[in-house]
């Protein structure tokens, strides 16, 4: 037995290393953008149009993932695109995980009406299809950094609001909150000081789940050309870009795409990793 | 409580969408036009009344079966919406059909080889597929299954230079009726790739949670018993032990196949497939109001429908709710 969870907590730490390793590497690029960046990610050159990447044959030393069809570096493109990606899963995973947190708590802590009334809202939000959702939203907000995570907090705060939930039902059933309940604290008290941090390990695990949602969502309302502005390079223009373009320069796709896939794998491995970190059994 | 749920989803979406800034009508006439034209088009689809005004309007039309005209199309909102919504019907319940067969391969080939090298491939299959999205996956088959080796058409629904005999907007389905099974072929070489990505995820979580199951199910008295009757250990998972331990998988089929239905939205464009889903985020760009609405309220009315069924199908499947 005692083997076992030794095995599960390797495991768990290895996946936590690697997972991270690769989610800090791609932030200290974005934020040192400025300076590693190659060229200009906006900086066009139709002469220098569709250079491959280095290992190909053609390729130029200075274009390391090669260029796009209007000659833009492929490699600065996804650097900067990462600096948007990164920005809005960190602004919109905190800001989702506050609100849905919140009223999670007060719903499973309080009961009653509030408990029926965000319970309806939760029941109505489920029968929008969330991509759908993301991009009439967008579409009444206009595009933009804000717009993007204004969308995200208004779509996926029943993730936690579901689970958190939940699991504050789960916790005021606990002696100690009984005991808490004894020693005369104050309702309100007993949620925010008792209840509120073990929960906390639940929404760490799913905030950094959301963080690689909030990717997704920029990546899908950039495809779409629904995201920042349409010459700001993003991951998922660029694989939009990519996609027409496919027969003449797979790179233009599958460099961007490799990243994302990455990112978004690390994202949710990170969090399946704290979870059991986290999971007072394994500990 | 559905009708709750789909008038409080109708609201949201027709107040959400009036206070889009911009003004379709001024959109869609040419730029030399007045403001007296603008205000007279205005007029005619009702957008100068008040918004709960414009509510009633459209919630009395609904209940009559009229989704008023859509504005970029110039055509009845129903019509398109139904002529559409047989393709995202039919690629959904492929993509569902897909991840059973795929997921229920993975748990009984998980539990059959439980504990060896095989159990932990399927559990980084599972992991993998679990974690990436199906936006993602669609994108890598495009690449190597549209590109790389191209197996599968990445674009449409059918190819454009056949003749189509069909009746209904159910292709796949009426072509099989048909005995068209060329044309059944060509549908299947489109639909493939989209309905793959939409299940790789789905194939995911019912794997994981069925082979949990099995697992449980494994260690119970009766599969003991079949055991020592001299049954292989092959017909006990089928046969005894299967049976008893789906149940939990398909509630959750059920409630991930909404999320399925979601999916088409984004999938449907990616490989411009002439869907419901592509047809939404063309309405949302052009500002079509009734279109974006009558779809919207379309995907809601599918979601409770399929939820509803979930319900019944369980309370006839869980032995312990048929008596009660």
């Amino acid at each position: 037995m005692r083997d076992g969870r030794g095995t599960v907590k390797r495991k768990a730490g290895l996946r936590l290393w690697l997972s991270g390793g690769w989610l800090a590497i791609v932030a200290l690029l974005t934020l040192l953008a400025g300076w590693i960046s190659p060229h200009d990610p906006l900086a066009q050159d139709l002469f220098a149009a569709r250079l491959p990447p280095f290992w190909v044959d053609g390729a130029e030393p200075g274009f390391l993932l090669g260029t796009d069809s209007l000659g833009r570096d492929v490699l600065s493109r996804i650097i900067y695109g990462g600096r948007i990606a990164l920005t809005v899963a960190v602004i919109a995973g905190l800001a989702t995980a506050v609100i849905g947190s919140v009223l999670g708590l007060i719903a499973g802590y309080y009961r009653g009406w509030a408990d029926a009334v965000i319970s309806r809202l939760v029941d109505i939000w489920m029968a929008f299809p969330p991509v759908l959702f993301a991009i009439l939203l967008i579409a009444v907000l206009g595009t933009g950094l804000w717009s993007i995570v204004i969308a995200i907090i208004v779509i996926d705060w029943t993730r936690f609001c579901r689970v958190v939930r939940a699991e504050a039902m789960n916790q005021s059933q606990m002696d100690y909150v009984s005991s808490a309940v004894v020693a005369g604290h104050v309702r309100a008290a007993i949620l925010w000081r008792e209840i509120g941090p073990n929960v906390l390990p639940t929404i760490v695990a799913l905030l950094t789940l959301e963080m690689g949602i909030a990717v997704i969502v920029e990546a899908i309302l950039s495809f779409v050309n629904l995201s920042i502005s349409t010459d700001a390079p993003t991951w998922g223009g660029m694989i939009a870009e990519g996609r027409i373009s496919i027969h003449q320069a797979w790179w233009v796709l599958v460099c961007p795409l490799i990243v994302l896939f990455l990112t978004v794998l690390a994202f949710s491995q990170f969090g399946e990793g704290l979870k059991d970190r986290f999971d007072p059994v394994l500990r | 409580m559905m009708a709750i749920t789909l008038f409080g989803a109708a609201v949201i979406v027709f107040v959400v969408i009036r206070i889009v800034p911009g003004n379709p009508i001024a959109m869609m006439l040419p730029p030399g036009a007045t403001d007296e034209d603008i205000a007279r088009l205005t007029a005619h689809y009702g957008l100068d009344k008040s918004i709960p005004e414009q509510f009633v309007v459209w919630l009395t039309g609904v209940l009559q079966g009229d989704f008023g005209t859509s504005i970029s199309l110039r055509q009845p909102v129903m019509p398109l919406v139904l002529g559409r919504l047989p393709a995202t019907l039919e690629l959904s319940i492929f993509a569902l059909v897909l991840a059973v067969i795929i997921g229920g391969a993975m748990a009984l080939t998980g539990t059959r080889f439980r504990g060896g090298r095989t159990e932990a491939v399927i559990d980084v299959a599972n992991g993998a597929g679990l974690s990436i999205p199906d936006f993602l996956w669609a994108l890598v088959l495009i690449l190597t299954l549209g590109v790389l080796y191209p197996v599968f058409h990445i674009s449409g629904r059918i190819s454009p230079s056949l003749d189509l005999p069909f009746t209904t907007q159910f292709y796949a389905f009426e072509s099989i009726l048909r005995l068209r099974f060329d044309l059944w072929w060509d549908l299947l070489k489109h639909m493939f790739m989209p309905a793959l990505a939409l299940a790789i995820p789905l194939a995911a979580i019912i794997g994981q949670l069925l082979k949990q199951s099995l697992k449980e199910t494994m260690h119970l008295d009766y599969v003991v018993l079949a055991r020592t009757k001299g049954y292989g250990e092959n017909h006990v998972i089928l046969f005894e032990a299967l049976r008893n331990a789906v149940l939990p998988t398909l509630t959750l089929i059920g409630v991930q196949f909404t999320f399925l239905i979601g999916g088409t939205v984004i999938i449907e464009r990616l490989f411009s497939y002439e869907g419901l889903g592509n047809m939404a985020i063309d309405a949302v760009i052009n500002r079509d109001l009734p279109l974006i609405q009558g779809i919207v309220l379309v995907f809601a009315l599918l979601f409770t429908v399929v939820n509803l069924v979930v319900d019944l199908t369980y309370a006839l499947l869980n032995p312990r709710l048929r008596h009660a």
